[in-house]
């Protein structure tokens, strides 16, 4: 093409043309009409920027912090083209929530500030804003912020392109224009659009010209556990989109889109290693996104972002919802996990929990991943299932030089339990399903401590003196005596409903209450870290069960045990109460841990005395006794997220590397 | 005729405004957007601006006065002072916000604090100048339709 200016016009000039073939209306109002969201604390400056905006016939929306712009954005993932955000904000950083917006919704970020020192300015590059504008703003800086919008969908439409298939492949040449249109800035991606643009129909693209909507690349659950696997299985170092993509092996997927996924997932994983006691406020933001669907939904968002829990959710949703998932493969790294959560979440109690612990921080990583649904306080919930589940593990880890192993199985359970939450998320009140999550959730402790050793965190096994399971025999108590928090038994795992309902917050916090119900299962895997971290004698019981459970289980053997254990875990230790709790636990990890479901459970059994010590070992022999039969009333739930979990766990166990790979992990194969 | 003669007096005020440099071209571009159906969107800014400002500069002062004041709470509330002078063109008042922010980086407490009564000193000059400006724009914005 040309860059020349003179021909940039031209571009343009077909370039509304090819919009407005495509049928839209307004092809050549853009960019009038533009969405933004306008987000900024100070209400003079909002005011005057408003009225900038509607002067450039933009459509304006504005608020004034950060969290009610993220649950905008979530509720409504296409109602906005491009976010306009001031840096220092009260509720939370700009730079935090450019991170959430880019990861959830990948819209397009301005950051805007009165700062305009460098290392500010370069934040906002390295945290992915596409502009960065200094107060006071002139009203020409924003006439032409509607690049920004054109330049994003062009490179979209690049990935489609290039993968070839799908039916965006002729809606290439919109790159070429967009390039020119957006003029100035887009020298590069002109360029490289130019390369792609096959000249023909550029109609098509322009569909929605007024809106700029090109097909975008929905980052499902599925999905994102491809991506996960495949990074796992490349290496975050080696990972390159090309060999991602090829390994993923999803037609219609382009390697832009790889690429700027994998940009994004770098980010925040660095976020994650960086703010390693961080809240994951992060998860909040990650998993609202898809409160209103819970179902494949949530898991969606969550395995998305979460990435974590990508694989959890594929298995919860394939056991609650009846759906089968088959994306188990992606082993979704420990630290991937965690990044995703890393997000803060103020809500979400786990950057609590996750900072005494780094292993925590890398649970709650898993957790929030996986709660797309669940509210903020489910997610905190997960998040502390996740933390609990991590220390838990920890210990367990430290137990036996299962590290390895046990970290699959952390991310398992850190997995299953974001399930759970997310199950919590749609139906808190399940009560009944309680057990699967639990059982879940133990693993994912044990795999989330796993998880968290592998990255790096050894120190936080501590396993004794680490485990808040001992500090507080009341961890396990955690399902039960929470009513408030976890419905006690009633994890709602099973089916579709109860898996929202899990809202594996339950288990961590009193934040959790209601919400976590549904999660039960994975909270207490959570729990037991968080209570650790957080010294709440909660009902980590079942965490440290779960943990314990993990560590037992060397290996997949257990995990077949355990989705039935889990399940009877969880069950028991609902049903029977609090102090049941602990004996369900242990006895779904006894379930578990062996292939026939008994074998493990003596490891598990052991290895719950020695890392929980006290309540868990008690429990566990109480578990035998809680009659199982109470445990599954109808929680079949449970055992479908418990199977969930168990295969996730089996998957990961295998995988020793950090990076869990959940490539063998087939939901389908749960054994329930 | 008098309204010829207050418009004339209007626009003196305004430029006075310029001339001093208590205001700069972002006064302009609000005024820029004003139009028929928001005739009065700069005193409104204003309005907006002089409420916010009180606050923050009352805070900061009293931040002066707290013993336990730490640099990085001042700086913040002097930043967000910063901004919205900047976005409504006050350019005095900007200007000696930015140079207690230059002074209160040094650690210079005395020096914060002798900015922030500078600073304080330009705002009321501002809201003195600017309140019967905008009193009597309003009082006189005959309908003219343009």
């Amino acid at each position: 093409m040309n860059s020349s200016s003179g021909k940039s016009y031209m571009s343009t000039a077909s370039s509304s043309v090819l919009w407005k073939a495509g049928g839209d209306v307004v092809a050549d109002q853009f960019p009038a009409g533009l969405r933004v969201l306008l987000v900024d604390d100070d209400p003079t400056c909002l005011m005057i920027l408003e009225k900038m905006l509607k002067a450039c016939q933009y459509n304006v929306t504005k608020c004034n912090r950060a969290e009610t712009a993220l649950s905008m954005l979530r509720e409504n993932r296409n109602g906005f083209d491009i976010v306009i955000s001031d840096v220092h904000m009260p509720d939370m950083d700009g730079f935090k929530l450019l991170e959430h917006i880019g990861l959830e919704m990948d819209l397009p970020v301005i950051m805007m500030s009165a700062d305009d020192g460098k290392n500010v300015v370069m934040k906002g590059v390295t945290h992915g804003a596409c502009d960065y504008l200094i107060k006071p703003v002139r009203i020409e800086a924003l006439k032409n912020i509607w690049q920004h919008v054109v330049r994003k969908r062009k490179n979209e439409w690049k990935d489609f392109e290039q993968s070839g298939s799908v039916e965006e492949g002729d809606r290439q040449p919109k790159q070429s224009e967009d390039a020119d249109y957006s003029s100035s800035a887009n020298e590069g991606n002109w360029k490289s659009s130019k390369r792609r643009k096959d000249d023909e129909d550029e109609n098509d693209e322009r569909d929605d010209t007024s809106t700029l909507k090109k097909p975008r690349v929905v980052w499902s659950v599925e999905l994102h556990q491809q991506f996960v696997a495949a990074v796992n299985q490349l290496g975050i170092e080696k990972a390159v989109p090309k060999k991602i993509l090829e390994l993923m092996n999803v037609p219609g997927l382009t390697r832009e889109n790889v690429a700027s996924h994998l940009q994004k997932y770098r980010l925040y994983l660095r976020r994650l290693s960086g703010v390693s006691q961080h809240p994951s406020n992060l998860n909040n933001s990650f998993m609202n996104p898809q409160d209103a669907t819970f179902g494949p939904l949530d898991l969606q968002a969550l395995a998305a972002t979460g990435q974590l829990p990508a694989q959890s959710l594929a298995t919860l949703q394939a056991a609650g919802l009846g759906r089968s998932t088959a994306k188990s493969g992606i082993p979704m790294p420990l630290i991937d996990q965690r990044n995703i959560f890393s997000f803060e979440n103020p809500k979400l109690r786990f950057g609590e929990a996750q900072q005494q612990h780094v292993n925590n921080n890398k649970q709650t990583n898993l957790l929030h991943g996986i709660p797309t649904t669940m509210e903020p306080k489910q997610l905190a919930g997960l998040h502390h299932t996740a933390q609990s589940m991590g220390n838990m593990n920890m210990p367990v880890l430290s137990h036996g030089s299962q590290s390895s192993q046990n970290n699959p199985l952390l991310m398992q359970m850190a997995q299953p339990q974001a399930r759970g939450q997310m199950l919590n998320d749609s139906t808190v009140g399940l009560a009944p399903r309680l057990l699967s999550p639990r059982g879940q959730s133990m693993l994912s402790n044990g795999m989330a401590t796993n998880v968290s050793t592998r990255n790096g965190v050894p120190e936080n096994i501590r396993a004794p003196s680490y485990n808040p399971v001992s500090q507080t025999s009341s961890m396990f108590n955690f399902p039960m005596n929470h009513t408030s928090e976890l419905p006690g038994n009633s994890f709602p795992l099973v089916s579709t409903p109860g898996i929202s309902s899990l809202a594996p917050k339950v288990a961590f916090q009193e934040d959790v209450n209601s919400e976590i119900k549904g999660s039960v299962g994975f909270m207490p895997s959570y729990d037991i870290f968080n209570d650790l971290n957080q010294h709440k004698p909660q009902n980590w019981e079942l965490q440290n069960v779960g943990m314990m459970f993990n560590s037992s289980r060397p290996s997949n053997s257990l995990q077949g045990n355990l989705d039935h254990t889990q399940s009877i875990l969880v069950q028991q230790g609902f049903l029977s109460g609090q102090n049941r709790n602990s004996t369900v636990i242990s006895k779904a990890m006894f379930s578990a841990g062996d292939s026939t479901g008994h074998v493990n459970a003596q490891n598990s059994n052991q290895h719950l005395n020695s890392l929980l010590d006290n309540t868990v070992r008690v429990k566990f022999e109480r578990v035998a006794d809680a009659a199982p039969a109470n445990l599954y009333p109808d929680h079949f739930g449970q055992e479908d997220l418990m199977s969930a979990l168990l295969k996730q766990q089996d998957i990961i166990a295998p995988a020793e590397n950090n990076d869990f790979d959940f490539d063998g992990y087939s939901i389908d194969n749960i054994p329930v | 005729m008098e309204s010829k003669h207050v418009h004339q007096q209007i626009a003196a005020m305004r430029q006075s405004f310029f001339d001093e440099e208590v205001l700069d071209e972002f006064f302009s571009q609000l005024e820029q957007l004003e139009d028929q159906n928001n005739p009065n969107f700069v005193e409104e800014v204003f309005t907006m601006y002089f409420r916010d400002s009180t606050t923050l500069l009352e805070t900061v002062e009293q931040a002066m006065k707290t013993i336990s004041i730490t640099f990085a709470k001042m700086d913040k509330i002097l930043h967000q002072l910063k901004g919205s002078s900047a976005s409504v063109g006050a350019k005095k008042v900007l200007n000696e916000i930015n140079k207690t922010r230059q002074v209160l980086e040094k650690g210079n407490l005395e020096g914060t604090k002798a900015g922030i009564w500078e600073m304080r000193k330009e705002y009321e000059s501002l809201k003195a100048k600017l309140e019967p400006y905008f009193q009597l724009k309003q009082a006189n914005s005959v309908p003219q339709e343009k």
